[in-house]
C-alpha cells in the first residue's frame, strides 16, 4: 500500500515539477498541410498526420484535403495572396515549374539544414530527385507520393495465344494485339486519349526512348523552350497506336464513356493497359475472381536503348513567410516522412512507391514485394533506375503544363477521330504548345529557371 | 392628392442610398473593375508583379481559332438547348393546365428537375447516355457505332444540350403554368364554346397573353445557358472531344484556373459579359415589340 501511494506522490511531484519547468512547450507549435488526395488515400494521409502528431509532443500538424491537386494549387495561390498560406502543400508534378517561377517557397534543402536535420540526397532515386531539384541539384521540393506507369497485361489472355511473358517491344505488341483479337478478345487493349494521359502516352513513352519532349532538355535550360513532339519518335508510335484503333485491337475506354481503363482490365474485358503503379491496388481490390494478371515494363521499339521513366505524383513544397516555429514544424515533419518506416506504412496502404534507396530496401527487407497483393510494383523501380537519367529524362521543366496536356488531349481525340492526320495533329499541339509557353515567358520576364 | 413621400434636399435621398450603392459598388463594380484590369495585364499567378500589355490579352484571344470555336459552341448549345427546353416545358404546361387526370401530380413532379444540382444531373445523364452501358448502348447493338461522344463532337453535344434542357424545362415549365393559370378561364371556356378546339384556342388566346412570360423565359435560358451550363460540361465531356463542347464558361474556368492564365480568363470573361449584354439588348429591343403587357 504505503509503496503504491509513494509511487503515486513521486509521480504526482513529477509532473508537477515538468509542469513548472516548462510552461511554455506545452502547447504544440501548429502548421497547415494542405494536400491534394481524396477518398481512400485522403484517409491513409490523415493516419500518417496523426502518426506523426503522436510521434512527439512539440509540433502539431493540420492536414487538410483540398479535393485534388487542381484544387490544391488554385486553393494554396488565393490563400498565399491573402496570406494564409500553409506552412506545407502538396504540388503535382506538372506545377513544379510554376512552383520554381513563384518566389513563394522556401527551398527544401536550406529549410532541414537550418533545421539541424542531415538529409542524404543522394538517397532519393535520380530519377525522382531530379524531377524537384535545380539544374544545379538543390532539391527545392521534396518527392511525397511517387509513382510511375506500368503495362498491366492479362495472363489468362496471353495463355490463350501461347505467351507466358509481356511483350517487350512495340513491334510484338502489334502482333499479340492482333493474335488476341483473332482469338475472340473484342478489347485486346484499352486506352484513353484525355489530357491526362498525355504522362504515359507522351511523356513516359518520349523519355524511355530519350526523345526531347522540347528544346533545351526539355525546359531545364530556359522559359524559351518550345515543343518538338511533332518530329520525334512520338509520331511513330501516335501513328500505330491510330492504325491499331482502326484495326480494332484497340478500345477507348474513359469515365465519360461509362468504364475507365482500369476498370475495363480489372473486369477482364480489356487485356491490357497502360497506367500508373497506383493503380495497382485498385486492380487488385477490384478484379475479376480468379483472374491472373501481372505487371512489367512499358515497352520500347525494337532497338532501343531502354532509358528511365519518369516520375509522376507529388511533392511536398514549403511555403515562405511563415514563423521559426512553424518552419521547426515543417522541417520535423518532411523528416518523419522521409523515414524508412513511414515509406513502408504509406507504400503499404497506397500504390505509390518508396521515394529512397533506404525506403525500398526497407521494405525488400521486410518482405513487402514477396507477397501476393504488393508482388510486382518493384518493377516500378525498375522502370524508374532502368538507367542514370540524361539530360532528357531527368524531368519536364516547361510552364503551364496543364494546358499543354489539355492539348495533348484535344489533338489526339482530333486525329482518332479522323478529323486531322497523325502529323497535323501534332503540329498543331506543337503550335498550340508553343503559343502557351511563349505566354508563360511573358508573364516572367526576365526571370530564369532555378 | 400626393401620396408620394417627397424629401426637400437632395442629400437626405443620396444619404438613404448610401448603404445600396455600397453594396452594389462592393460586389458588383469592384470585381468586375478587378477583372477588367486583370484582363489588360499579364497576371503572374502567386502575384510579385504583373505586366501592363493593353489590349493584347484580347488580341491573342480573338486571333485564337480555338476561342472562335468556343463561341460557336456556346452559341449553338444556347440556341438548341433553350428552344427545347422551352417548347417542351410550354406543351408540358398547356397540357397539365388542361386539367388532365392527374395533373396535380405531373405539377409536382415535373417541376423536380430544377432542384436538381448540375453536377449531380450530369452524373445521371452520364450514365443515361454512355455508349456502352447505359439507355445508348442499346441503340448502339442496333446500329454498331450510332452513338459515340467520345470521339463524336455532335454526339458529345447533343448529350450535354439534353442534359441542360432536361433540368431547365422544369424551371420553364413552374412559370408557364402560372402564366397559363393567370388567363380567366371564362375566355378560354367562352372560345370552347364557340366551338374552336384546342390548337385554335391556344394559338388565338392562350399563346398571346403568356407572350411575356416566353420573352421573360427567353433572357433567362439564354443567359443560364452561357453560365449555368459549367458544371454539365465538367462532369459530362470535359470540353471535348476535340474542344467540340468546350463552351465559352467552361474554357475561361480551365485556362484561368487550370491553366493559372488568370489574365486570359479575364479578358475572356469581359468579352462573355459583353457578348450577353449585347444578346440581351437584342432581345429586348426586337422580340420584346412583339410582346402584349395586359
Amino acid at each position: 500500500m504505503t509503496m503504491i501511494k509513494r509511487g503515486f506522490a513521486a509521480l504526482a511531484a513529477g509532473a508537477l515539477s515538468s509542469a513548472l519547468a516548462m510552461p511554455a512547450s506545452a502547447e504544440p507549435v501548429k502548421f497547415d498541410f494542405w494536400f491534394g488526395l481524396s477518398g481512400d488515400l485522403a484517409r491513409v494521409v490523415d493516419t500518417l498526420c496523426k502518426n506523426f502528431n503522436e510521434s512527439q509532443k512539440d509540433y502539431e500538424v493540420v492536414c487538410t484535403s483540398q479535393g485534388n491537386y487542381d484544387a490544391t494549387l488554385q486553393n494554396t495561390i488565393a490563400a498565399f495572396r491573402a496570406g494564409k498560406q500553409p506552412a506545407v502543400v502538396q504540388v503535382y508534378d506538372v506545377g513544379t515549374a510554376t512552383m520554381m517561377l513563384s518566389g513563394a517557397y522556401k527551398p527544401a534543402d536550406k529549410l532541414m539544414e537550418e533545421n539541424g536535420y542531415k538529409i542524404d540526397y543522394a538517397d532519393y532515386f535520380p530519377g525522382i530527385a531530379r524531377y524537384y531539384a535545380t539544374s544545379k541539384g538543390e532539391m527545392l521540393s521534396f518527392p511525397f507520393n511517387s509513382s510511375t506507369p506500368l503495362m498491366y497485361w492479362n495472363k489468362d489472355a496471353f495463355a490463350k495465344i501461347g505467351k507466358t511473358e509481356a511483350p517487350k517491344t512495340w513491334e510484338d505488341v502489334g502482333a499479340d494485339l492482333k493474335a488476341l483479337k483473332e482469338a475472340g478478345y473484342e478489347c485486346p487493349m484499352a486506352i484513353n486519349i484525355s489530357a491526362n494521359e498525355s504522362w504515359q502516352l507522351m511523356e513516359q513513352f518520349s523519355a524511355l526512348h530519350n526523345q526531347p519532349i522540347a528544346t533545351k532538355n526539355n525546359g531545364y535550360d530556359g522559359l524559351d523552350a518550345r515543343l518538338e513532339v511533332n518530329k520525334t519518335k512520338f509520331v511513330q508510335y501516335v501513328t500505330d497506336l491510330k492504325k491499331w484503333y482502326d484495326a480494332g485491337l484497340i478500345k477507348i475506354k474513359s469515365k465519360d464513356l461509362g468504364q475507365d481503363m482500369v476498370q475495363a482490365f480489372a473486369s477482364g474485358t480489356c487485356q491490357v493497359i497502360l497506367t500508373s503503379v497506383g493503380d495497382h491496388g485498385t486492380v487488385g481490390r477490384t478484379q475479376k475472381e480468379g483472374m491472373k494478371w501481372d505487371v512489367a515494363e512499358l515497352p520500347v521499339y525494337a532497338g532501343t536503348e531502354r532509358k528511365n521513366s519518369l516520375v509522376g505524383g507529388a511533392s511536398l513544397w514549403v511555403l515562405s513567410g511563415k514563423s521559426d516555429a512553424e518552419y521547426k514544424g515543417a522541417a520535423a515533419f518532411l523528416n518523419f516522412i522521409h523515414d524508412p518506416k513511414t515509406a513502408l506504412f504509406w507504400s503499404t496502404n497506397t500504390g505509390y512507391i518508396p521515394v529512397t534507396k533506404s525506403g525500398f530496401d526497407y521494405m525488400k527487407g521486410q518482405g513487402f514485394y514477396d507477397k501476393a497483393p504488393f508482388k510486382g510494383r518493384e518493377v516500378a523501380i525498375a522502370s524508374l533506375t532502368a538507367s542514370e537519367p540524361t539530360e532528357i529524362t531527368r524531368g519536364i521543366r516547361l510552364g503551364n503544363f496543364t494546358q499543354i496536356r489539355a492539348e495533348f488531349g484535344t489533338q489526339m481525340q482530333a486525329i482518332f477521330a479522323n478529323k486531322v492526320s497523325v502529323q497535323e495533329g501534332l503540329d498543331t499541339l506543337v503550335k498550340n504548345g508553343d503559343a502557351i509557353l511563349d505566354r508563360f515567358q511573358q508573364t516572367y520576364p526576365g526571370k530564369t529557371l532555378p | 392628392m400626393e401620396k408620394r413621400v417627397t424629401f426637400g434636399k437632395w442629400t437626405i435621398g443620396i444619404l438613404f442610398a448610401v448603404p445600396q450603392l455600397l453594396l452594389i459598388f462592393t460586389f458588383f463594380y469592384w470585381p468586375a473593375g478587378q477583372a477588367v484590369y486583370w484582363s489588360l495585364t499579364l497576371q503572374q499567378p502567386w502575384g510579385g508583379g504583373n505586366i501592363w500589355v493593353g489590349l493584347d490579352n484580347f488580341r491573342s484571344i480573338l486571333s485564337n481559332a480555338d476561342y472562335w470555336n468556343s463561341i460557336t459552341a456556346s452559341l449553338v448549345f444556347a440556341g438548341i438547348s433553350t428552344g427545347l427546353a422551352m417548347f417542351i416545358a410550354l406543351v408540358l404546361a398547356a397540357l397539365t393546365d388542361r386539367q388532365l387526370a392527374g395533373s396535380r401530380l405531373y405539377r409536382v413532379v415535373l417541376i423536380w428537375p430544377y432542384g436538381i444540382a448540375a453536377p449531380a444531373l450530369a452524373m445521371a445523364f452520364r450514365f443515361i447516355l454512355a455508349p456502352e452501358a447505359g439507355f445508348m448502348a442499346m441503340v448502339n447493338q442496333v446500329w454498331p457505332g450510332f452513338w459515340d461522344p467520345g470521339l463524336d463532337g455532335a454526339d458529345a453535344m447533343a448529350s450535354i444540350i439534353v442534359a441542360f434542357s432536361w433540368k431547365y424545362v422544369g424551371y420553364n415549365f413552374i412559370f408557364f403554368l402560372a402564366a397559363f393559370q393567370a388567363i380567366p378561364r371564362s375566355l378560354v371556356e367562352a372560345a370552347a364554346m364557340d366551338g374552336s378546339g384546342v390548337i385554335r384556342r391556344f394559338w388565338d388566346i392562350q399563346f398571346p397573353l403568356i407572350t411575356p412570360t416566353i420573352f421573360f423565359l427567353l433572357v433567362i435560358n439564354i443567359t443560364e445557358s452561357f453560365q449555368d451550363s459549367f458544371g454539365i460540361v465538367d462532369i459530362m465531356t470535359s470540353g471535348g472531344p476535340a474542344n467540340a463542347t468546350n463552351l465559352m464558361v467552361y474554357k475561361i474556368y480551365s485556362d484561368g484556373f487550370k491553366g493559372l492564365d488568370y489574365s486570359g480568363a479575364a479578358a475572356q470573361s469581359i468579352i462573355l459579359m459583353l457578348l450577353i449584354i449585347v444578346l440581351t439588348i437584342f432581345q429586348f429591343r426586337f422580340i420584346e415589340r412583339r410582346v402584349h403587357y395586359r
